[in-house]
């Protein structure tokens, strides 16, 4: 859908408007640079993201080209072009079976942990294909983290454990305090400290259904990603706690790129900044969400968010 | 109520009222299948109670302390008590868990872990074969491997024991670590953790009481083996020994020596000793079943 060029200029004018500032963001150089060095060279308080800068490379912006993803023969989702912009939510909605978990547990390769499932494509984070062969998968996925549609936090893990899962289990050792800090600033920034800072002991099991996903979401961003895929994180909530998991991804995206599948087309309208309307493993159409649900080009799109059919 | 083509009911009867052809015949077949079933279910719990029962009766007149504290007395005297077959059969059965829990579990691990699904199957297919070889085979393999050109040892008998747990540790292993959602599997692998450490961190954990469970239930397994060890260790030492080099003395050989005597003692001695087996399986079946309820309970929390 977009091509090459124009996607250049695009960033570099996102570049110009949006001077990564952001202190929690690893510092990861531009290019293909080597996955090894990914993985060890974490210093997380640094503040800037030199080499990124410095080249004006592309940043948190997620692309896919051409994507394919099948299980065994069979081809779910069927060649994709879309791009997911920095710092905005997109949704994806369409009807069920038509790709949209496939299509984003390809972004950080967690379609491949399906027993006959690959992808071909490409998916490209900062312009760095995810699937390229000097690309180590664990690196794809700490710099793109995953909430799930049930919450699952790990059961035999109290509330900081589950947390600090994410950097233990990676081998990024962190002291004590720092590892304390960076907990607590992942629970605040999903919004859940003030309900759990007195009991962080406690199994992260005993929390209800929303504490447990807001639970996973600091999860996941303790390790600093750079985007957030979300596959109907809602779903199991009620409408309280989905509104606060709304308002979650509402502030989160200030800082990461934040993609989410969902059911709910008034969701979509609420949180989104941008919604793609998938059918059948094919993109029908992209735009700004206002744009999707009043005024879409395709027909197929009106018949959906009309609820003719899905 | 009446379809066409359907001959009408007959005017006046009510249907919940009208029977139906056969219906006496049909509710007799249905009782006398609910009673069939109902009574093999009583024979067999009656079959435990009586074993339980007869061994009760006949052995607990010769459960005293001497029992459990001392060795058999010497040919011709009457007292002692079989404290170097506990011993033994401890002995045994932990050199055989130390064998065969840890290479059992790292089987389960890869079969469910790892393994394609094919090779997995064919694995366990494997273990299933192994878990059916008759245990006095294994008995005689590792008599043929250990023992010829050698003596009967320690380390023969639980050598032949742990090849009998290890199919039930693998197989228990499997079952339990499947059981673990794949959900928890996919978060920890969404966090950039590598499958090995998911597996070691996050997928064992939250299935090691049932691991620990299948370990138990083999141990009950193969605590109450005699033809494995009848030729791997049953020449022992009627003094309590703890030098695995030499044949251990063993709670199952030691109810089948007894028996063989000629004196009245001596086989109640026997009914004891089985008393104290069965003792033994029924307490680590219920240790298993309860460790096992509480792991079902956490991985539960989750769903």
């Amino acid at each position: 859908m977009t091509p090459p060029e124009r996607h250049t200029e695009q960033q570099d004018a996102e570049m110009s408007e949006q001077p990564l500032q952001q202190p929690r963001i690893i510092p990861r150089p531009a290019g293909e640079q080597p996955p090894a060095a990914q993985e060890t060279v974490i210093t997380p308080d640094t503040v800037t993201r030199p080499e990124a800068l410095a080249d004006g490379a592309p940043t948190r912006t997620v692309q896919l080209e051409g994507l394919r993803a099948f299980y065994g023969r069979a081809e779910q989702v069927k060649g994709l072009d879309l791009e997911f912009k920095a710092n905005e939510v997109t949704a994806i909605i369409g009807p069920s079976g038509c790709g949209k978990s496939t299509m984003i547990r390809c972004i950080n390769r967690m379609h491949e942990e399906v027993p006959g499932a690959h992808a071909e494509g490409r998916v490209l984070l900062d312009g760095v294909d995810v699937y390229g062969q000097s690309v180590d998968v664990v690196a794809v996925r700490r710099a793109i983290g995953m909430v799930f549609q049930k919450p699952n936090p790990f059961p035999t893990m109290s509330i900081f454990e589950n947390v600090a899962a994410g950097m233990r289990l990676t081998g990024t050792r962190r002291r004590g305090g720092e590892l304390r800090a960076r907990v607590e600033r992942a629970l605040v920034d999903a919004g859940l400290w003030d309900e759990v800072a007195d009991r962080l002991s406690e199994p992260g099991v005993g929390l209800s259904g929303g504490q447990q996903q807001r639970l996973c979401i600091a999860r996941s961003l303790a390790v600093d990603p750079e985007v957030i895929l979300m596959d109907e994180p809602c779903s199991a909530l009620d409408p309280v706690a989905t509104l606060k998991i709304e308002e979650l991804i509402d502030e989160l995206k200030q800082r990461v790129t934040i993609v989410i599948v969902t059911h709910n087309m008034q969701q979509a309208a609420r949180v989104a900044d941008r919604t793609a309307f998938m059918l059948d493993g094919r993109l029908v159409e992209v735009g700004p969400t206002q744009e999707i649900f009043t005024n879409p080009k395709d027909p197929r799109t009106e018949e959906y968010v009309t609820g003719k059919f899905g | 109520m009446s379809t066409a083509g359907a001959a009408p009911p007959p005017p006046g009867a009510h249907p919940l009222l009208a029977g139906s052809p056969g219906l006496r015949r049909r509710k007799l077949v249905n009782r006398t299948m609910e009673s069939t079933a109902t009574l093999a279910a009583l024979i067999a719990v009656a079959v435990l109670a009586i074993v339980i029962a007869s061994v009760l009766i006949k052995g607990v007149s010769a459960i005293n302390l001497d029992f459990f504290i001392k060795s058999p007395a010497p040919f011709g005297q009457s007292g002692g008590g079989i404290a170097n077959s506990i011993v033994g059969t401890a002995l045994l059965v932990a050199m055989a868990s130390v064998l065969a829990v840890p290479v059992g579990i790292l089987v389960g691990i890869h079969t469910s872990e790892f393994a394609r699904p094919s090779v997995a199957s064919a694995i366990r297919f494997a273990l299933d074969i192994l878990n059916g070889v008759p245990t006095i085979v294994t008995g005689i393999f590792v008599f043929g491997l250990l023992v010829v050109g050698h003596v009967q040892s320690g380390y023969a008998g639980a050598f032949a024991l742990a090849i009998i747990m290890l199919p039930i540790v693998a197989r228990s292993a499997h079952e339990v670590l499947s059981l673990v959602p794949s959900s928890l599997r996919e978060a920890s692998l969404a966090l950039g953790v590598r499958r090995w450490r998911t597996v070691l961190t996050i997928v064992v954990p939250t299935a090691a009481s049932g691991l620990v469970t299948g370990a138990l239930l083999a141990v009950a397994r193969v605590a109450g083996e005699t033809a494995p060890l009848l030729f791997t260790s049953s020449i022992a030492s009627n003094l309590v020994s703890t030098n695995p080099s030499q044949a251990f003395a063993s709670i199952p050989v030691s109810i089948f020596t007894l028996s063989e005597e000629a004196s009245p003692a001596a086989h109640a001695q026997a009914w004891a000793a089985a008393l104290l087996l069965i003792f033994l399986v029924v307490l680590l079946n219920v240790l298993a079943r309860s460790v096992f309820g509480r792991s079902q309970a956490r991985i539960g929390r989750t769903r």
